[in-house]
C-alpha cells in the first residue's frame, strides 16, 4: 500500500501543476516509465488470497479440527473416508469417471482440434466460436438439454431403438452422466490441444511427405509426437476439473452411483459434518496437486490457452 | 498434400458431427422452450409461449434473472478492472520470480476443484455474514472469473509495442494518460475479451452459487438447477434458452467489434 502511494505521489506531484494545460507547458524533464509495475497486481492478488485461498484452506483445516463421534482427533477424519469401503468405491468409482471422461474427450477433441487448425479462416472461427461458447455457456442449460435428449422414449432413446438397442436407460445412470460430463469437458480439451497444434510446424510434416513417408507414417512419426503436449496438458485439466464436478452428475447420475464430489456436497450441506467434508476435500485437493505439478510444464499454457482468442482473427 | 484427401474428407465428416453433438443441446432447449406440453417431450406436439409469460412473470423466476444481470454487471466491471491492470502489473515486472509466484496464486481459482471452493466460502461468508446477499455473490464470482481476465489480457500485451508507450512518456505523458490513449487502446481485444468471460463467467455460474444462495436472493443458474432437480415444468425450458441467448448474443457482439476494429485498422 505504501508502495502505491508513494508511486501515485511521485507523479501525480508533478503533474498537477501542468493541471490541464498539459500541452502547453512542456514537463521540465522528460517522463521516464515506472520501471517496476509488481504493485498492480496486489489487489487482484489481495482478493484471491482472501476470498479464495483462505476460505479454501479453512475446508480443508476442518478435516483436521472438526470432529463427530465416532471420530474424535487426530487424523481419524481421514481413516473414517479411506478405511470404510463404501468410501473408497466412490473414490475409484469418481477417478475411473475422471478417466473414461478424459479418454472421450481426447479421442472426440483430437481430430477436431487437428481439422480448425487446417480450416480455412472461417469455417476456422465457426469451429472455434462453438467450442468457445459452448466453454462460457450455463452448466445447467447444457445439463438440462442432456436430461431431455437421454430421457425415455427421448431422441437417444428413440435412435437406439430404431439401431435395435433396448431401453438405453441413460437417463439417471452413471453412462447418461459420463456421456454428458464429456459434452461439458470438451473445451477444456479441445482450447490446448488447439494451441499446441496451431504451433506445429507443418512444413516437417511435407518434409516427411517428401521424402517418401506415408501419410499414416507422417503422421505418427513427426505430427503426433510434437502434438503430445497439448495432449498431456488437456488431458490434466480434462481430468482434474472433472474430479469437482458436480453439477452434471448430480442432475443426471444415479443417487446410488454417487461421485465424491456429490458425496462432499452431501457431508457438508445435508450431514453438516464438515470434518469428514474437510477430509474429503483434502483427499481431492492432494490428488489434484499432485497430478498438475506432475504436469506443471504443461498445465500453465494450458491454463492460458482458456482465455487466450484464436489471435488469427 | 492431394494424397490424404480422403483423410481429409473422413475429418470433415468427424468434425460435422462434433460439430452438431456440441450445438445439439443448445437447439433442443430452445426447441422444447416453445413447446405447448406441460412436459419435455421431444418433439413437442405444439408451439407456444407460454414457458416465457410464466418466465417473465413468475416473480421467483424473474427476480432471479434481475439479480443475475446486476450481479454479473458488477463483476464484470470489477474484475476487467483488477484483472487488466494486474495483468499489466505482472507483464511489466522485472522479478520474474515473484511474478510467477503470484501468478500461480491467482490461477489457482481455475484449478482447484469448485466443490471444494464452494464449501470454504460457504463456511466463511456465513461467519463474515455476506452469504446469501449481492455482495456475497458478486466478490465470490469476481475471484472465480479474475483469472481469466489475468489471462486474456496478458495475451493481448505480449503483442504489445513497448516503444510507442515510451515515445508517449518521453513526450510528457503522465503514466496514466499514456495508459488510457496508447496501452488501452491497443490492448482493447483482451480487455474485451476478459471483460467477456467475466459477464458470462458470472451470469452462468452454479456450483458456489448453489451453496452461497439464500431462500430470497439467489441467481438464475441455482434457480434452473433447483428446477431441473424438483420439477417437470418447461419454464427451465425457457430459462436454459434465455441463458444461453444471452450468451450467444454478448459473444456475437464482441465478434462484430473485433471484426470492424480490425477492419479499420486494415483500411
Amino acid at each position: 500500500m505504501t508502495l502505491t502511494a508513494d508511486v501515485d505521489g511521485r507523479h501525480s506531484s508533478d503533474a498537477r501543476p501542468n493541471g490541464e494545460g498539459e500541452s502547453s507547458s512542456r514537463p521540465k524533464h522528460r517522463r521516464r516509465l515506472p520501471s517496476d509495475w509488481l504493485w498492480l497486481a496486489l489487489p487482484a492478488l489481495a482478493m484471491i488470497t482472501v476470498l479464495f485461498a483462505w476460505p479454501t484452506f479453512e475446508a480443508l483445516r476442518r478435516g483436521f479440527t472438526d470432529f463427530q463421534a465416532p471420530q474424535v482427533g487426530g487424523f481419524d477424519n481421514f481413516t473414517w473416508f479411506l478405511g470404510e469401503s463404501v468410501n473408497v468405491t466412490i473414490l475409484v468409482r469418481t477417478l475411473v469417471t475422471g478417466v473414461a471422461i478424459t479418454i472421450g474427450c481426447l479421442l472426440i477433441a483430437y481430430p477436431y482440434a487437428y481439422l480448425i487448425t487446417v480450416a480455412k479462416p472461417m469455417w476456422r472461427t465457426v469451429l472455434l466460436g462453438v467450442v468457445l461458447v459452448q466453454f462460457c455457456s450455463s452448466p445447467v442449460a447444457l445439463t438440462f438439454a442432456w436430461v431431455i435428449l437421454l430421457q425415455d422414449n427421448g431422441p437417444v432413446d428413440q435412435l437406439g431403438r430404431s439401431l435395435g438397442l433396448e431401453q438405453l436407460q441413460l437417463s439417471g445412470s452413471v453412462p447418461g452422466a459420463t456421456i454428458a460430463m464429456i459434452q461439458a469437458m470438451l473445451p477444456f480439451m479441445v482450447l490446448p490441444l488447439y494451441a499446441t497444434m496451431s504451433r506445429i510446424d507443418m512444413s516437417l510434416v511435407r518434409a516427411a511427405h517428401t521424402l517418401g513417408a506415408r501419410p499414416a507414417v507422417a503422421f505418427l512419426k513427426v505430427y503426433f509426437p510434437l502434438s503430445i503436449p497439448g495432449v498431456l496438458a488437456g488431458s490434466l485439466l480434462v481430468f482434474v476439473i472433472s474430479l469437482g464436478f458436480y453439477v452434471t452428475p448430480d442432475l443426471l447420475g444415479s443417487p446410488n452411483q454417487v461421485l465424491l464430489s456429490q458425496f462432499l456436497y452431501t457431508q457438508i450441506s445435508t450431514l453438516l459434518s464438515w470434518g469428514r467434508g474437510g477430509a474429503i476435500a483434502a483427499v481431492m485437493i492432494v490428488a489434484t496437486a499432485v497430478l498438475l505439478l506432475a504436469g506443471r510444464r504443461f498445465v500453465g499454457p494450458a491454463i492460458t490457452s482458456l482465455g487466450t482468442d484464436s489471435r488469427e482473427s | 498434400m492431394s494424397r490424404i484427401a480422403p483423410s481429409r474428407f473422413l475429418l470433415a465428416v468427424w468434425a460435422a458431427i462434433v460439430f452438431v453433438w456440441i450445438v445439439a443441446p443448445i437447439v433442443v432447449v430452445t426447441i422444447v422452450s416453445f413447446t405447448s406440453a406441460g412436459s419435455f417431450v421431444f418433439p413437442p406436439p405444439g408451439w407456444s409461449l407460454q414457458w416465457y409469460e410464466n418466465f417473465f412473470q413468475n416473480a421467483k423466476w424473474y427476480n432471479a434473472f434481475l439479480n443475475s444481470l446486476q450481479t454479473a454487471t458488477i463483476v464484470m466491471v470489477l474484475a476487467t478492472v483488477l484483472g487488466t491492470i494486474a495483468a499489466l502489473g505482472l507483464h511489466r515486472s522485472k522479478s520474474r520470480r515473484l511474478v510467477a509466484g503470484i501468478q500461480s496464486i491467482i490461477l489457482l481459482p481455475t484449478v482447484v476443484p469448485a466443490v471444494v471452493a464452494g464449501i470454504g466460502m460457504y463456511s466463511m461468508f456465513l461467519q463474515w455474514r455476506i452469504s446469501g446477499t449481492v455482495l456475497g455473490f458478486v466478490l465470490a464470482h469476481v475471484v472465480l472469473v479474475l483469472p481469466f481476465v489475468v489471462i486474456s489480457v496478458t495475451s493481448s500485451l505480449q503483442s504489445l509495442d513497448r516503444s510507442l508507450e515510451q515515445a508517449a512518456a518521453s513526450c510528457g505523458a503522465p503514466p496514466v494518460t499514456t495508459f488510457m490513449l496508447v496501452t488501452l487502446r491497443i490492448i482493447l481485444p483482451g480487455v474485451a475479451t476478459g471483460a467477456l468471460l467475466a459477464f458470462l463467467g458470472s451470469f452462468n455460474e452454479t456450483l458456489v452459487s448453489i451453496f452461497l444462495a439464500s431462500p430470497l436472493q439467489t441467481t438464475l443458474p441455482v434457480q434452473m438447477y433447483s428446477s431441473v432437480a424438483r420439477d417437470s415444468d418447461p419454464t427451465i425450458a425457457a430459462a436454459s434458452a434465455l441463458a444461453s441467448g444471452v450468451t450467444v448474443a454478448l459473444f456475437l457482439a464482441v465478434i462484430a467489434v473485433r471484426i470492424t476494429r480490425s477492419k479499420k485498422n486494415a483500411v
